[in-house]
């Protein structure tokens, strides 16, 4: 059966570390999920289906996971043995979180201004860059894992958090203007 | 035990047994059944050369009927007339005032969940309604295809929640079908055209219906499915169409109140209006009732549903952006559902997406034709096939919290099959319960999510509040299909519960249903039970020995292949016999004693599959 003690990486076929290469994940998520799944064990035995659920659910979760920026740095932090618990951990950079408060003002102000929705995809455009910003810088973190570039990673981990949350808001917002329009 | 499925791609070198397989599309309005036939999947007509079979079911006093026959019984017999079952399938006895008046049924009082429709054969579920249904299409199949089937694909809509797929499984099993699989209905579409086409990208499948509106966004790679997202409207679709037209006749004609006879009138009429306005610039209406004429033309039509589209086309927007894909990313849209033939439909749609949307196949018969496709692939037929879907959840699950909250354990569009883990503690000292309350949907409380099953979790050891952790697994298997477990880790206490949906029918209740439609003598029972265990013994024997035969000597020792080969021989001298039981248990005994090689086996594919790679290929920067 499929090794569940191997980590995504090793499962995947691939050296652990930050950066990926998204064509050869697919490809390798493909080529695993070809003989796991239970699709190919319809005909078979409970014990072989059992077998196949587990293995397929593994490779499920590895591929969100390694696909992910976010959730890939929050598996890699956990491989290299820092606790993060994401519903913790939070970040202590006022300066960031003053930023953080005046785009949340900004973003509650949105339906009100001349067009909304362009309003809508310029601010996600913006929390966006910054998300992107992050994710470009935390590769060189996870080179050399020492104690201490985990804890930058993990600073970034938590400021990435804080920019998805307020994406997924924008996201809302957007929603409820576009229903509002019909 | 099908140890073919395991070969290489290519590599079966078995000889082929062909299985008879049928992929079924079970409708609200109609119903059909498909096959692959000499390499083509077509759907199969029955003796007068449809199709579509109605789904419509009347419990006559000569016996149940189903399909054409039946809808002309409706008139006469309405109470009688069972349609558009597939609105109460996984529904409970509450949902029953929420669809409200428009179900002209008598139900029973009854203490299960499930609502009983009162018919003069008796008290029947939906379950059972569709089940006569499924009865008729399997018996179309097996007579054209000259034999029984080994099993079938059965589509449902993508936004099917729980309780509506487990109904439908198990209408499938009170029918006799052996279901390989549910496969969501747009999905099964993308199979019916990605086969012919096989396009790499992402493509739309726009669905609509009679009543209800799907989309889902997939990406085709190589013969991988994966589906991005899904969304939709189970509330809107072409009937939504004709009310609209209807309204605007009451309001043309000066009607003041329409009686219910009235309306279903002007339902037929704007029905008519809508297919003629399919191929003709305006259309004539006569409400001869009433003595009222007048006519429709195409750009008032376009006022009157243009709303209704544009509801579609928020939903498409929404999906790609859960998908995380933009418009130009599509490929191809794919238009399925009766509705889609409405050209207004397909103007606005393919406007959105910037393209013609695909209209090829007929959409009415798209996703039977996908199922077979399928089907046949699930069935083994195809063993060098290189399709594989990857479907997700199209709601989320979670259970209830304090205060009425739902914690979203597993959130909609995640891929399946899918496990997924959340802790929990207890509120008061020395709490020795726990009640779990399983919900289904994307809002925030509980009292506004589709409640999916409460159970208790007993036996929690006695200690402070919030020292124990009572972890819940959820598990959506590959047919959507959910189980949940929950158990106390420290102190290795298992309480595990299967779920059975609140809105499903018990185990006990399956049976009695099984015996119930089983008329036939005892002995014509039993006969049945041995020929089914001497088939699926011949079925492990003739698999086991071609695994053997292919890769026995490479990964079996000589001890290991002995224990094996005299397990199978103990198996063939039973099947023989006459002892359905002892067959059963000697299929069994053959199995556990091949575990070990079975595993050997799903090792040695998946260290094959893997060979060919190796790790400075991932090395390269990202994009």
């Amino acid at each position: 059966m499929l090794d569940l003690s191997k980590n995504y990486f090793e499962l995947f076929g691939m050296s652990v570390g930050y950066v990926i290469d998204i064509q050869k994940i697919r490809q390798r998520y493909r080529d695993l999920q070809r003989v796991v799944h239970p699709d190919r064990y319809v005909n078979a035995t409970e014990h072989e289906q059992r077998l196949a659920m587990q293995g397929s659910v593994y490779i499920n979760e590895a591929f969100e996971t390694l696909k992910d920026p976010l959730l890939r740095a929050q598996y890699l932090l956990r491989l290299h043995g820092v606790d993060f618990d994401p519903d913790t951990e939070t970040t202590t950079d006022t300066g960031f979180l003053m930023e953080q408060l005046e785009l949340r003002e900004e973003l509650s102000e949105i339906p009100r201004q001349a067009d909304p929705m362009d309003a809508a995809s310029h601010f996600m455009d913006r929390v966006s860059t910054m998300f992107n910003r992050l994710i470009s810088s935390m590769a060189i973190d996870f080179e050399m894992p020492d104690e201490k570039q985990l804890q930058v990673a993990r600073e970034k981990v938590r400021k990435m958090q804080f920019l998805k949350k307020l994406h997924t808001e924008a996201e809302i917002v957007e929603a409820r203007l576009e229903e509002e329009m019909l | 035990m099908a140890l073919l499925q395991i070969a290489e791609p290519g590599e079966s070198d078995a000889p082929h047994q062909h299985r008879l397989a049928a992929g079924i599309d079970l409708g609200t309005t109609n119903s059909l059944v498909a096959a692959v036939r000499s390499g083509e999947a077509q759907t199969l007509a029955d003796t007068q050369g449809e199709h579509l079979l109605p789904s419509v079911v009347a419990y006559t006093n000569s016996g149940i009927i189903v399909g054409e026959e039946a809808q002309q019984q409706q008139i006469i017999d309405p109470l009688n007339t069972i349609s558009s079952i597939k609105r109460l399938m996984g529904r409970g006895v509450e949902d029953l005032r929420l669809l409200g008046s428009e179900l002209p049924y008598r139900f029973a009082a009854t203490d299960s969940a499930v609502p009983r429709i009162q018919t003069r054969r008796g008290n029947v579920t939906p379950v059972e309604i569709s089940a006569e249904i499924l009865k008729v299409l399997q018996q179309r199949a097996e007579e054209a295809l000259g034999g029984a089937l080994s099993g079938v694909v059965v589509t449902v809509p993508a936004y099917f929640d729980d309780a509506q797929r487990q109904a439908t499984k198990d209408a499938a099993n009170l029918a006799g079908l052996n279901v390989f699989r549910l496969l969501n209905e747009p999905t099964a579409a993308a199979i019916a055209y990605g086969l012919d086409k096989s396009a790499d990208g992402i493509h739309a499948i726009y669905d609509l219906g009679g009543g209800t509106f799907d989309i889902s966004i997939l990406r085709l790679n190589k013969g991988l499915f994966e589906v991005m997202g899904t969304g939709g409207d189970s509330a809107l679709g072409g009937d939504d169409f004709d009310h609209h037209i209807a309204e605007w006749i009451i309001e043309q004609a000066g009607i003041t109140q329409p009686d219910a006879s009235l309306q279903r009138q002007l339902m037929q009429t704007a029905r008519s209006i809508k297919e003629t306005l399919t191929l003709h610039e305006r259309a004539d209406i006569e409400v001869s009732s009433i003595g009222w004429q007048g006519e429709l033309d195409r750009h008032t039509f376009k006022q009157l549903v243009d709303p209704l589209i544009r509801k579609t086309i928020v939903a498409c927007r929404r999906a790609l952006r859960g998908a995380g894909v933009t418009v130009d990313e599509i490929e191809d849209v794919v238009m399925v559902g009766g509705s889609t033939r409405v050209p207004r439909v397909r103007q606005l749609v393919g406007e959105f997406f910037g393209r013609e949307p695909l209209v090829d196949i007929d959409p009415d018969r798209v996703v039977a034709i996908g199922a077979a496709v399928q089907a046949d692939i699930l069935a083994g037929n195809k063993p060098d096939e290189e399709i594989l879907l990857l479907d997700v959840t199209p709601l989320s699950l979670g259970i209830e919290t304090m205060g009425g909250l739902v914690e979203t354990i597993i959130p909609r569009n995640t891929t399946i099959p899918v496990a997924r883990a959340q802790e929990f503690t207890t509120f008061k000292d020395g709490q020795s319960a726990m009640a779990v309350h399983v919900v289904q949907g994307e809002r925030d409380l509980v009292a506004d999510c589709r409640s999916l099953a409460r159970f208790e979790l007993r036996g929690i050891p006695p200690m402070v509040a919030g020292a124990a952790r009572i972890r819940v697994t959820f598990q959506v298997d590959a047919d959507g299909l959910l189980s949940v477990e929950a158990e106390e880790q420290t102190q290795h206490v298992k309480a595990r519960i299967e779920v059975k949906p609140s809105y499903g029918l018990s185990d006990n209740e399956i049976a009695d249903m099984l015996r119930a439609s089983m008329e036939h003598a005892e002995e014509d029972v039993k006969f049945r039970q041995l020929r089914e265990q001497q088939v699926e013994a011949e079925r492990v024997i003739e698999a086991l020995t071609a695994a053997l035969a292919k890769d026995g000597k490479q990964l079996l020792d000589n001890e290991e292949r002995q224990q094996i080969d005299a397990a199978l021989q103990q198996l063939q001298l039973l099947a023989d016999g006459d002892d359905a039981a002892a067959i059963e248990d000697g299929i069994k005994a053959l199995e556990q004693s091949c575990d070990f090689y079975v595993e050997r086996r799903m090792n040695s594919s998946i260290h094959d599959a893997m060979a060919g790679h190796n790790i400075h290929e991932f090395e390269a920067p990202e994009k």
